[in-house]
């Protein structure tokens, strides 16, 4: 890649930057076969205590292990602290517009958002217009996906509003880096991310349905087959609260309930990690089998709380991602303190000339896919891909947005032939109820393969130990 | 808790204890098909095999002809055979996966790595080289684990749920072993036309029934607690009717009835009822009584007493009304929630 990427752990003259001084230091002090042995223990355990995931796409129950880098991710206290507001009033201000676009849709009639990019979004969801959620709290859980480019400069590449997941890499990669190497722990101030279960939980019942003083919560999964069903499990066991499916809820009287052994159990609040479309087969899907008929009739009634609220994914669609810098103005009258990267509307003629004229240096994103998926990256795409791309682009310009490629930074990282670097980006875990709460850091995932700036799991990426230091 | 919950911890107890109990009656036969025999006896030890499990069609379909290695490949490592330690195992973990959250670390930990564990001792050919060594492991995973539920679990309802899988399905499989006689194995019953000359292998009684003995480790019990020669009457009793001998029926029943008891709910007492009523059967049983009616047509009734058992727990607490209709139909004595 060019000299201009920022590498996480060297300065451009060579010298090591001085947050990761101590770790350095202490990295060049260990043997490569003890890190070999610590590299191959790691594995071993993640594999033992099944910290898995699903690959779609390929056979049923097929269970693979995320890769784990042993070189944390390092961000220094103030970096930190600058990024933490940052966050605070994009999420705040992601809130704030999903209310008001489900009321009176004020940013709508004032034309600062085209009608159509809101009302005409597959996510908006009609049957939350009018209702009123606890706190107006829409997006109780928020993934924001942080980029560093060139100059160092951090950029938010996507919101995500409806299920994001990842936290529970974030708290076991913790946890292994502390079992493997206590004494880094020793020798650097790292702020703990393990208090992040009973932030949730404090927040999921914050938001318990009005006049219900000790709400009862469960998590909702579709299922152990789920790519993320070990994250339900764990997040769960955390929480201490039950891991429940479709299947163990029904609604009755106007509530729902869970079937225990005992009988009926009043359910509360439902930290759901199931998609819209599945909740209600009355409603959404008619074929989901995951999700509880009738819920929404409850939802509506104000009498149990699903987190995230319905209807989140029109916030964090990619047609409208370009606008949230107009919101934190619109609603906070406040300057964004976190950039958006540069964004081009293929819906606007203009910019859709500049992308079809710029394709091989630009990142081409389907505006309501996730995941990596459905994306065409300029640089490594070969001349029928670009000329495919193309084609697709103008046949339905408004289904796509384009971005620079960024030079996406870097940090050292294990690979078969030893430390290189490779490509990074950094998901926090934002959680908003009562108040805004977060731990420091959150999912640092790492491109294994060289060169390559896709993060995801799903395409062969990994995670590291993120660290924020204290002084 | 959720009724799919202890489901799922039902039957990862039940599937472990299966494995334990498969490994045990597999490892008695291989050691005993290595007694001078004839062809036909050692076949029908084979066969035998089988039969208690309820396997012989599904194994006649797939194999047709019996050959030792087939019947041992079929129980241990077929993944299409359901009841195979392989299958079992995976059920178990399956089981255990579903519902890890509610499980201790450990106790999950353990399920997974004995999956994990099997994969290269049967790619490794221990169980070829070594079938002994390989039972040995089964029955030590299910030791393993039992220990490990014990050692680390709070006694609530998900303990007791473990539990009554674990004792119910032991109750199960300790009358199979019992029954192996009928099926074909060792000397034949008097009353029946001797299948050959019993004469010519006169040593077998003994040894069929102290491999039925160390097939539930009571070999050195009995022993103990009889301290005389060998008679299949003793061992009937003492498999049946000794509370104090952990693999037995009584036992096995004393833990059913008081892990009920413990769970119990508005529509569970008729299930205790029946528990108690199986229980009282073999604690005021006596074994002359039971022979003189005959073992075979005993333990028949017995199975399907459990097997009732086994239905009413999963109405009263573990299967949501739901779905009930769907598994009522095409469930074996022998089928489960995998």
């Amino acid at each position: 890649m060019s000299h201009a990427t920022f590498n996480e752990m060297y300065a451009a003259d060579g010298g090591v930057r001085s947050h990761y001084r101590e770790f350095e230091s202490w990295l060049s002090r260990q043997s490569d076969d003890l890190m070999r042995l610590k590299r191959a223990e790691a594995d071993l355990v993640f594999r033992r205590v099944g910290i898995t995931f699903a690959v779609y796409g390929e056979s049923a129950g097929t269970e693979r292990l995320i890769p784990f880098d042993v070189i944390p991710r390092i961000i220094p206290a103030d970096e930190w602290r600058r990024l933490e507001a940052g966050l605070r009033q994009r999420v705040k201000t992601l809130n704030l517009f999903l209310h008001d676009i489900y009321h009176e849709a004020e940013i709508v009639r004032a034309g600062r958002i085209p009608a159509e990019a809101v009302f005409g979004n597959a996510q908006y969801r009609p049957q939350m217009k009018g209702i009123d959620v606890p706190g107006g709290i829409y997006a109780h859980v928020a993934g924001i996906d942080i980029v560093r480019a060139d100059g160092g400069d951090y950029f938010v590449l996507e919101d995500n509003l409806r299920v994001p997941s990842g936290v529970s890499y974030m708290l076991e990669d913790r946890r292994m880096m502390m079992r493997l190497f206590p004494d880094l722990f020793a020798c650097n101030r790292v702020a703990p991310v393990e208090h992040y279960p009973d932030l949730l939980l404090e927040n999921l019942r914050s938001v318990a349905p009005l006049g219900v003083d000790d709400p009862t919560v469960v998590l909702q999964t579709p299922g152990m087959y789920n790519s993320a069903y070990f994250e339900h499990a764990f997040l769960a066991q955390q929480m201490g609260i039950e891991l429940v499916e479709g299947q163990d809820l029904f609604v009755q009287d106007n509530g729902v309930y869970m079937r225990t052994t005992r009988g009926p159990k009043r359910v509360d609040v439902i930290y759901r990690r199931i998609d819209d479309d599945f909740l209600d087969p009355k409603v959404f899907r008619k074929d989901s089998a995951l999700g509880v008929s009738g819920l929404l009739d409850v939802y509506r009634a104000g009498r149990v709380t699903l987190a995230n609220a319905i209807g989140t994914g029109v916030a964090d669609d990619k047609s409208i991602y370009p606008f949230v810098p107009d919101m934190i103005a619109f609603y906070l009258g406040e300057k964004p303190l976190l950039a958006n990267v540069p964004t081009y509307k293929c819906r606007n003629r203009e910019e859709l000339e500049f992308t079809l004229e710029h394709l091989p240096q630009l990142v081409v994103k389907e505006v309501h896919n996730a995941g990596g998926y459905g994306m065409l990256i300029g640089p490594s795409a070969t001349r029928e891909e670009l000329d495919d791309f193309g084609r697709r682009l103008r046949g339905n310009p408004n289904n796509y947005i384009a971005q620079p490629t960024l030079a996406l930074s870097t940090c050292p990282t294990y690979v078969d032939s030893g430390v290189a670097p490779r490509h990074i980006d950094l998901r926090p875990f934002v959680l908003s109820g009562g108040e805004v709460t977060m731990v420091p850091g959150g999912l640092t995932r790492v491109a294994l393969r060289e060169g390559s700036l896709v993060v995801n799991s799903s395409q062969g990426g990994g995670t590291k130990d993120t660290w924020v230091l204290g002084r | 808790m959720l009724s799919r919950t202890a489901d799922h911890l039902f039957w990862m107890a039940r599937y472990i204890e299966r494995a334990e109990n498969t490994a045990r009656m597999l490892d008695v036969n291989v050691t005993t098909s290595l007694l001078p025999m004839s062809r036909e006896a050692a076949e029908r030890g084979w066969r035998a095999m089988l039969g208690i499990s309820e396997l012989q069609p599904a194994f006649d379909a797939r194999f047709g002809k019996l050959t030792p290695r087939d019947v041992l490949d079929f129980m241990v490592r077929d993944p299409g055979n359901q009841s195979s330690i392989y299958c079992c195992l995976q059920a178990a973990r399956e089981n255990a996966r579903a519902v890890r959250g509610t499980l201790t670390t450990e106790v999950w930990e353990t399920h997974n790595d004995t999956w994990l564990q099997l994969q290269p001792h049967l790619k490794n050919g221990l169980l070829e080289r070594d079938p002994h060594e390989f039972f040995e492991w089964v029955k030590f995973r299910s030791h393993l684990s039992r220990g490990v539920t014990i050692g680390t679990t709070l006694k609530d309802e998900a303990y007791y749920f473990i539990r009554l899988g674990t004792f119910l399905e032991r109750s199960d499989n300790t009358a199979r072993i019992l029954d192996t006689k009928f099926h074909g194995v060792g000397p034949q019953p008097s009353a029946l036309p001797p299948v050959e000359d019993s004469t010519e292998e006169p040593y077998l009684d003994f040894y069929y029934w102290a491999a039925v003995l160390r097939s539930v480790s009571a070999f050195e019990i009995y022993r103990k607690v009889y301290r005389d020669v060998i008679t299949p009457s003793r061992v009937a009793e003492l498999l049946m009717l000794r509370g104090d001998m952990p693999r037995s029926l009584l036992a096995s029943m004393n833990e059913v009835c008081s892990t009920l008891d413990q769970i119990r709910n508005d529509q569970s007492d008729e299930t205790s009822r029946r528990a108690g009523l199986l229980r009282a059967g073999l604690q005021y049983g006596r074994i002359d009584d039971i022979l003189d009616t005959g073992l075979h047509p005993f333990l028949t009734a017995f199975l399907k007493r459990v097997n009732d058992l086994g239905q009413r727990i999963s109405q009263d607490f573990l299967v949501p009304p739901a779905v009930r209709l769907n598994l009522a139909k095409g469930s074996s004595s022998r089928a489960g929630a995998v």
